[in-house]
């Protein structure tokens, strides 16, 4: 087995993210790419410390680092969207141009 | 820092050594007290007056008394701790020397410091207990003046000014405390500035003094640069030694230059014309002025400086002191003439102060250091009487002029008698305070001449024939202002009791003083100013026991004065009129004129150098000055011409062109910025990409 399985399989996880982050409209539905895109990096970083051997398995570390991570920022991202909606009554991320300059 | 130097004891102990040799070594106390809290805050009596001057000139006004209670408290202070060191000393001897390092330049240590050791504490106590007296009295007698803050300012600044020159262990300070009095002079004399004339006095005292000055600053240069230090100590240190050779190279030049700068401030003569016109300032500013500070400044100097004027081996100043013997003498004798001629009480006073410092210096020339600092200390509390008098009867008379007064003995029984017991005490009569240090003063000019100095001897006539002349002017003085009929046209009572007060106290000390030191009797003054450093350097003649041979000259002359003076213008019928047949042809006309000194300096000095030198100095201002400040201004305008031309076009350009770019650019951009963060996410991805490739292909 190869690890290009792999990379393949965390490569095109990391595509369907950044397709939904860009495409999607509904808030919610780009935290969860984002998801998407964190799991990605994290099969890589799986991947790659088992192939490589590493003695202190920084890459297990560093994913368990990002899963904690990914769930505070889905804490918080969620409270955000909430919010949002329930100031404007939606969540569509196309709507949200205050800052355009 | 504060550090009780170890040279100190040094220098007790060297002294110690060498003080069997020393000429007619009396036996100096030994100093009880070197330490302590009592003498290590000694800078209080120094610092408060002058904290307490600004504190008035700050928040005065605001207060009930405007500003008087603060000035009255902190001299009171500086009275109270004078009084503890002053008894102290008496009774235990203190020696204290506290500094503070200020600056180290190289190996220079410039150093604030206090003295506490017996001529100080002497001083503390003269200028806190006069002091204190005058500024009770100044409450009553300045009431309701325009500037009555402003006043006390000054005058705490004049008395601060003073602590610090008598407080000082080097001569830079005392220079600093000397500077300090004169500018508090200046501003007290010419405090009533409205009149054109006062303001003339006070230039006038401010000049003479600066003349004076210069010499001061030649001589302590001279002596610093010889010694290598300012320290007071380290001077004496080589004179008690005797042996550094460059001082004795320059001593007589130092002394000379020193001695100089002491006549400014002591007003001896011919530098003394300043003093009399220093009355044109508030009465007790004259009485402090006459009393303890300022005029005493000089005699204070030569006293610090005592045993390099008195220099027993001959390797330094002694030539000096016949110089300072015969100006004394001249002093003495030539101004208290003038003081027979006077119209205006308190010029009558001031000449006396002149001619009584004269006694002082002379005793100094003489070789009498304690004899001239104990008439300094009777002086001090007698004159301030006599001007306190003096300002009490003015006060109810509203004029100066004797001619407008008389017959005032019954109005003002309080001012009259405390009067007559200054006037007793300054004609030296048994038992008063001047009695006992005139008799020194002139036994020590006697012992002086014995040893062979015809000067001396001379000077000892002048001194005795003064004596006689003091009693003439004084007696003209109480019966011109006490007795015969009121002249005037206001209607004189009795003062406040502010101002009557301090009379009382001060005749009690005008009584008292003199008995510190009764030849043969008690002889605690010679003591008392014999603690100090180097202690039996001072090595001074005084005497064992009243010379009878001058109480017996003196004494009858002084009544045989006060008999003629009473005679002459006692009865005062017609004042005016009987004083004038009494006028001697040559010398009136010269005593009015005061020797026409004031007329050599203005005819001779000040005007053939003022007018030339205004004409210059005009000539130089209106060519040189203004031509290079025209030029400067012409060439300014050219060259700021060409800083505008490249200022509009090339710096502005710079700053518009990128204005314009910043402008241009932010708005080409704002366009995309859409605020949408897909699209963000979508470049941001597109510029990984392209990082990625770069990174790829190179």
């Amino acid at each position: 087995m190869t690890i290009i399985q792999f990379l393949l399989v965390g490569a095109a996880l990391f595509s369907f993210g950044l397709y939904g982050v860009i495409t999607r409209r509904n808030a919610v539905l780009v935290l969860a790419s984002v998801e998407l895109m964190l799991a990605a990096v994290n099969i890589n970083l799986v991947t790659f410390d088992v192939v490589l051997q590493d003695a202190l398995h920084a890459g297990q570390m560093f994913s368990l680092f990002i899963i904690a991570l990914a769930a505070a920022e889905v804490g918080i991202g969620i409270a955000i969207v909430l919010m949002i909606f329930r100031n404007r009554q939606s969540a569509d991320v196309d709507e949200l141009d205050l800052m355009k300059g | 820092m504060i550090r009780f130097g170890t040279l100190m004891h040094q220098l007790v102990l060297a002294a110690e050594d060498t003080g069997h040799a020393a000429e007619d070594g009396h036996h100096a106390i030994e100093p009880g007290i070197t330490s302590g809290a009592l003498v290590e805050w000694a800078w209080l009596i120094v610092i408060v007056p002058l904290v307490a001057a600004f504190v008035i000139a700050f928040f005065g006004k605001k207060l009930p008394f405007k500003g008087w209670e603060i000035a009255f408290g902190s001299i009171a202070f500086v009275g109270v701790y004078g009084t503890v060191l002053f008894l102290l000393n008496a009774t235990q001897g203190i020696v204290y020397e506290g500094t503070v390092a200020i600056a180290d330049i190289g190996d220079f240590h410039l150093e604030w410091g206090w003295m506490v050791d017996g001529l100080s504490i002497m001083m503390y106590f003269l200028v806190g207990v006069v002091g204190t007296l005058v500024f009770m009295y100044a409450l009553g007698y300045m009431k309701g003046d325009v500037r009555f803050t402003w006043f006390f300012v000054s005058f705490s600044l004049f008395a601060g000014g003073m602590l610090v020159l008598v407080s000082s262990p080097n001569l830079i300070q005392l220079i600093v405390g000397w500077e300090l009095v004169g500018v508090a002079s200046y501003l007290l004399i010419g405090h009533y500035w409205e009149d054109y004339a006062n303001v003339d006095a006070a230039n006038k005292a401010f000049m003479v003094n600066k003349v004076a000055d210069a010499a001061l600053f030649m001589g302590a240069i001279i002596m610093a640069v010889s010694v290598g230090s300012f320290s007071f100590n380290h001077i004496l240190e080589v004179v008690v030694h005797g042996e550094n050779g460059a001082l004795s190279q320059w001593a007589f030049w130092a002394g000379l230059l020193i001695f100089i700068g002491a006549m400014g401030k002591s007003a001896q003569f011919p530098l003394h014309v300043w003093l009399p016109d220093a009355m044109a300032g508030p009465t007790p500013v004259s009485a402090l002025m006459h009393a303890a500070t300022m005029v005493t400044a000089g005699v204070y100097l030569l006293g610090r400086l005592f045993p390099f004027y008195l220099d027993v081996d001959g390797l330094f100043a002694g030539d000096v002191r016949n110089i300072i013997i015969v100006i004394g003498g001249l002093t003495l004798f030539l101004t208290g003439f003038i003081a027979i001629v006077q119209d205006d009480i308190k010029k009558v006073l001031a000449y006396s102060t002149v001619s009584q410092l004269g006694y002082m210096v002379a005793a100094m020339g003489a070789g009498a250091y304690t004899a001239g600092l104990f008439h300094l200390f009777t002086h001090a509390f007698f004159k301030a009487l006599l001007f306190l008098g003096a300002g009490s009867v003015i006060h109810a008379v509203h004029s100066n002029n004797m001619s407008d007064m008389g017959g005032l003995r019954k109005k003002m029984p309080i001012t009259f008698w405390t009067f007559i017991l200054g006037t007793l005490a300054l004609v030296g009569i048994f038992p008063f305070a001047g009695f006992f240090s005139k008799d020194e003063i002139l036994a020590s000019i006697k012992y002086a001449g014995g040893h062979g100095q015809d000067v001396a001897n001379f000077i000892l006539i002048l001194g005795i024939a003064g004596a006689f002349i003091t009693a003439l002017y004084m007696t003209r003085a109480v019966a011109l202002t006490f007795f015969g009929e009121y002249k005037g046209k206001a209607h004189p009572h009795e003062s406040p009791k502010s101002m009557a007060y301090p009379l009382i106290g001060l005749a009690f000390f005008a009584v008292t003083a003199g008995w510190v030191n009764m030849p043969g009797i008690y002889t605690g003054f010679t003591d008392w100013l014999a603690t100090r450093v180097p202690l039996t350097g001072i090595g001074d003649h005084h005497a064992e026991s009243f010379d009878w041979a001058l109480i017996v000259i003196v004494t009858p002359l002084a009544l045989l004065a006060i008999a003629i003076g009473w005679w002459m213008y006692g009865k005062d019928k017609d004042t005016q009129a009987e004083r004038d047949t009494f006028r001697i042809p040559v010398l009136w006309p010269l005593l009015e004129n005061k020797y026409y000194i004031d007329d050599f300096y203005m005819s001779g000095i000040v005007r053939p150098i003022m007018g030339p030198l205004a004409r210059v100095v005009l000539w130089i201002d209106m060519n040189i000055v203004d031509g290079v400040v025209n030029g400067v201004g012409a060439l300014m305008k050219v060259f700021s011409k060409g800083v505008a031309t490249v200022d509009t076009n090339v710096v502005d350009g710079v700053f518009n062109a990128t204005g314009a770019g910043t402008g241009a650019s932010g708005s080409a951009l704002r366009r995309s910025f859409t605020g949408r963060v897909q699209q963000y996410a979508a470049f941001s991805f597109v510029g990984v990409i392209v990082i990625a490739v770069l990174f790829i292909i190179f």
